[in-house]
């Protein structure tokens, strides 16, 4: 049904949808919306048979989650920023133990200095946790992939996170047509945990592995992770087939037919860079990375195989280093010869505009690394 | 009751669980612990009594140190219930996320117990374990208490000793081991959070360690036990002399036992025959340095003090009933 809805609260109903039976978060902006809407389902009734804890900190949200996962119980957490810092050990022991978690991230900027406004820093700093990692464009989309994260994680045994653009997706009221109950039960089955704390058969979960065994568990999940990008793949079409609307999957492009140049992005932004896609006319497509983890490697160069311009524009960057995504689409370009030129954009809230965008993406010959509307008269070494 | 041993022929209701062949045997044999380890018979007590107690229906979290490194190194494994280990400093809120999930699968009759050393518990862990008691979350918490760091080679906790040698607190001409007015006290802490179950325990008296646990295990709610687990390694004495070194921390004072509901005290163990603290402190190396050549009896005065403040608070000379 549609609805004119809070970006946050989408997905809080769309978590509730999925019967989660832990729900277990610390406030950080600006995600509270979405644990506050949580809390409000399940003490009101309308989420059944699901405990909310409010906990301490998020080293203690992400471990209470662990450890009701663990015991055979589909859980989820929420956080941001500093918060996501902050359960790190966490993150990388639920992917290491195998705990098919969902929680979403309402992507923020990471201090210092602190800024609580929207970039992809905090996901970039997770990148090889061993996770998936979806990034959502609209609201519609943020609600609709955590349902398909709850079946991806748990198919998988990897956790898995949703990531959405801080403000820009999660206050932002947009119209969302979200499913019944009926229509999520049919698409998500109830968990069914391949490993648990079991009374009948007990088992120790979480035991040191020693250098004899370590390499081999740490090749097992790297392979499967790779596997997982059909599952991702598979999972976002039954979800176009049940519902009707294409959500998720592993990139999504925009005019890349018989496009010269093409840029590459995650998050709302696709949305303006689609609008300055058609302004500039047929020779400009976008492309979109649903999936950053497991990374469509094969998707991405079938996609950007015909362009001769590629722009990656990212809000994030390795200090010192440069474009995260940008890397990677090089990386997995290799030798191509494509022109590949990056764009730092939107850090720490900074809005990212059209007519910014359309002077960067026709400057051909622009700096292979710009950052989009930089105030040169800010920047000491930059001062004439 | 005082420090019979653990099978008694003339009071067989005295008898300890761990006299039994029968046992759980819930930490088996064939683990890594060191020869004489104080914390794999803690554990063993407590998790053999709780096992008992609840028909087998018991999960166990663990923090990540000695206890979690020498049960079990894949693909070995000498736990016999349902075992979880996650990271050191989170064990209280896992073991939260554990008893929610069986709350939620109407599971109700499983007890979540979680353990962790000193470390685990008081310093890396405090604000996982303080979240734990302000919620009161359903989880049993023990503490094995070997006073430091053991697993990473004996460095200092905040439950190690005043003058105390460790790795990270050397002593030499300038410094007497660990500075003496730190570190804290859990089992007070744990009681100033009101939770309905505080108890200290030691494995030089088992029958009390398992009474305890017994009724640790039967009440629902946040629950803390703080146990008394000397390591031969890290203290410096022989390993056959474990249950000796345990038993004089009890008789001198500096270990009192003692049990507490709703943060009120509400018993403590009398001490049968009152030791000096020297006796206690001669038999380990981690003191070697406060007598011979550079004695410092001042400190040894210092740490009687401590004990006899103990005698007082807790009435260990009697005036509490005996548990
Ligand atoms: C976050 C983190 N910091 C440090 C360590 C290293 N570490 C592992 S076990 C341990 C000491 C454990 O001490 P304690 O909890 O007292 O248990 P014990 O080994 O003495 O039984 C330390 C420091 C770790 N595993 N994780
Ligand atoms: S170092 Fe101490 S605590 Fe660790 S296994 Fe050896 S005796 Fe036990
Ligand atoms: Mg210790």
């Amino acid at each position: 049904m549609l609805q004119q809805l809070e970006g946050s609260r989408a997905m809080a109903v769309a978590v509730g949808l999925c019967r989660p039976g832990v729900v277990c978060a610390y406030p950080i902006t600006p995600q509270t919306h979405i644990v506050e809407d949580l809390g409000e389902q399940v003490r009101s009734g309308r989420l059944q048979n699901c405990d909310f804890i409010n906990v301490e900190s998020e080293m203690a949200a992400i471990s209470v989650t662990i450890g009701s996962q663990a015991a055979g119980v589909r859980s989820y957490t929420a956080t941001s920023s500093q918060g996501l810092l902050y359960m790190m050990e966490g993150i990388y022991n639920a992917s290491g133990l195998q705990l098919p978690l969902v929680v979403t991230l309402g992507n923020r900027s990471i201090g210092a200095p602190i800024n609580i406004w929207n970039d992809h820093s905090d996901a970039m700093a997770m990148r090889d946790a061993g996770w998936v990692m979806l990034f959502a464009e609209t609201n519609q989309e943020a609600a609709d992939l955590h349902i398909q994260a709850f079946k991806i994680a748990e198919e998988t045994c990897i956790p898995t996170m949703v990531c959405v653009d801080g403000f820009i997706l999660t206050h932002a009221y947009e119209q969302v047509d979200l499913p019944s109950q009926e229509e999520v039960d049919d698409f998500l089955p109830p968990y069914n945990p391949k490993m648990q704390l079991d009374l009948a058969q007990p088992q120790a979960i979480g035991t040191m592995v020693p250098p004899e065994y370590f390499m081999e568990l740490k090749y097992e999940v790297h392979e499967n992770q790779k596997k997982t990008v059909a599952v991702v793949e598979r999972v976002g079409a039954e979800f176009r087939k049940k519902f009707q609307r294409h959500s998720g999957g592993l990139i999504r492009s925009y005019k890349t037919d018989g496009a010269k140049t093409i840029i590459v992005t995650m998050g709302s932004v696709a949305g303006t860079l689609k609008d300055v896609a058609d302004e500039l006319g047929d020779e400009f497509g976008v492309v979109s990375v649903v999936s950053y983890r497991p990374f469509p490697t094969d998707a991405l160069v079938a996609a950007l195989r015909n362009a001769t311009n590629i722009i990656v524009l990212e809000k994030a960057l390795a200090l010192g280093v440069g474009g995260i995504l940008a890397n990677e689409i090089k990386l997995a370009l290799g030798g191509s010869g494509q022109k590949i030129r990056s764009i730092i954009a939107g850090l720490g809230g900074r809005l990212i505009t059209k007519a910014l965008l359309k002077d960067c993406i026709l400057a051909h010959d622009g700096d292979p690394e710009l950052f989009l509307g930089l105030r040169h008269d800010c920047v000491n070494s930059l001062k004439k | 009751m005082s420090y019979s041993t653990i099978r008694d022929r003339f009071e067989p209701e005295n008898t300890a669980l761990q006299s039994d062949y029968n046992r759980p045997n819930t930490l088996t044999s064939g683990h890594r612990a060191c020869q004489g380890c104080g914390e794999a018979t803690g554990a063993r007590a407590v998790l053999d009594t709780a096992y008992r107690a609840t028909n087998g229906n018991l999960v166990v979290v663990n923090a990540t140190g000695c206890l979690e490194v020498l049960s079990c190194v894949y693909p070995e494994n000498a736990w016999q219930v349902p075992w979880l280990h996650s990271l050191f400093g989170n064990t209280p809120a896992v073991a939260a996320g554990v008893a929610s999930a069986f709350k939620i699968k109407g599971m109700h009759d499983v007890r979540v117990i979680a353990q962790g050393g000193d470390g685990a518990t008081l310093d890396i862990g405090m604000g996982c374990l303080s979240g734990m008691f302000d919620r009161n979350d359903d989880v049993l918490y023990v503490c094995y208490d070997n006073q430091a760091y053991m697993n990473t080679g004996v460095q200092r906790s905040g439950s190690t000793p005043a003058y105390s040698r460790t790795a990270t607190t050397l002593p030499n001409a300038k410094y007497f081991g660990n500075a003496a007015g730190t570190g804290k006290n859990v089992p007070d802490i744990a009681m100033a959070h009101g939770i309905p179950y505080v108890a200290t325990a030691s494995i030089a008296n088992i029958q009390d360690l398992e009474k305890k646990i017994l009724r640790a295990i039967n009440i629902r709610g946040a629950r803390y036990v703080h146990v008394h687990v000397p390591c031969p390694l890290g203290w410096g004495y022989p390993p056959a002399e474990t249950v000796k070194v345990a038993r004089l921390a009890l008789q001198c004072g500096l270990f009192p036992l003692f049990e507490a509901e709703n943060g009120i005290l509400v018993a403590s163990t009398p001490i049968d025959v009152l030791k000096p603290v020297e006796e206690y402190l001669r038999l380990q190396r981690r003191f070697a340095h406060l007598f011979g050549k550079n004695a410092n009896p001042e400190a040894i005065k210092m740490l009687q003090q401590i004990a006899n403040k103990n005698l007082e608070k807790y009435r260990l000379s009697g005036g509490l009933s005996d548990v």
